[in-house]
């Protein structure tokens, strides 16, 4: 009984996910809200900003890398230092474990 | 997984296939700025690499390829790598991580741009990687110290018995010639 409940549950959640996926805009679609340069609201929309200008700043093809590595490099270093903070504290605790 | 694999096929696959593999890594790494790719990706290919040759050739053998206990300097190094460039722009005058102040002549700042992304990348790629390899290492270290004086036995029997099928038909024996006139 409890089991069927959260089959269920799961079901209605995958059904409303599978809702909101085909609510989207169509990729490439120059209407959608996040391609616009100004958002409904009158700010400008950083996505259209790093389109236009990923190339000509980093002379680099791949937009996701210059975002990334360029214009969120203080984000990728703290990614990093995450891995690395991550890998150093599992070493200590498989090494609390050896004596 | 502290000991080399006893069956020659995996041996000889894995000693052929980490050149693959690493050069793999590096198309991936140099590619990330044309493609889908760069640090993080060419950083854990480089790791399984290395990883594969520990599990295939043994601990022992496969500190030729990498040596234990280097990894998590190397890791930090990495970071470290990161970290200097974008204060190396931070001194040269610019932002911090601000590429096109990098203290590098001869390039416009696109150029300089393109090229302090490639060296995040790098530092990106060895801290991955050596983290990979420091957990993998010290996991293998604390178990291995465990089952080594749990059951020490059925490895070494193993060994022996993959050796001396192969000995006798190399070498028949004293005894093969002279039995088989004997025989009839």
């Amino acid at each position: 009984m409890r089991k069927s409940f959260h089959w269920l549950l799961l079901l209605a959640l995958g059904v409303l996910l599978a809702l909101a996926v085909c609510g989207l805009p169509a990729r490439g679609d120059l209407k959608a809200p996040s391609h616009r340069a100004i958002n409904p609201a009158g700010a400008p929309v950083a996505g259209t900003y790093y389109i236009r200008h990923a190339y000509a700043d980093a002379r680099t093809p791949n937009m996701v890398t210059v975002i990334l590595a360029d214009y969120r490099g203080f984000d990728t270093l703290g990614e990093t230092l995450v891995v690395f903070t991550g890998s150093v504290s599992v070493l200590f605790i498989l090494r609390r474990r050896k004596p | 997984m502290k000991s080399a694999s006893t069956s020659p096929i995996i041996q000889v696959a894995i000693r052929g296939l980490m050149p693959v593999i690493q050069l793999v890594a590096l198309y991936v790494f140099f590619h990330g700025h044309y493609s889908p790719g760069g640090g993080f990706q060419g950083g854990v290919l480089l790791a399984v690499s290395v990883m594969l040759g520990r599990l295939a050739l043994g601990m022992d053998m496969s500190q030729v390829v990498f040596r234990t206990g280097i990894a998590v300097g190397l890791s930090a190094l990495g970071v470290l790598i990161y970290a200097s460039t974008g204060l190396a722009a931070l001194l040269a005058g610019g932002e911090f991580l601000n590429y096109a102040f990098l203290p590098i002549p001869g390039l416009d700042p696109p150029g300089l741009r393109n090229l302090g992304i490639l060296l995040i990348e790098a530092g990106v790629t060895v801290g991955v990687m050596m983290a990979l390899i420091a957990i993998y290492d010290e996991i293998v270290d604390s178990r291995g110290e465990a089952s080594a004086t749990a059951t020490p036995e059925p490895e070494a029997r193993r060994m022996e018995d993959v050796r001396k099928p192969r000995e006798k038909g190399v070498d028949p024996g004293p005894e093969g010639p002279e039995r088989t006139p004997v025989a009839p």
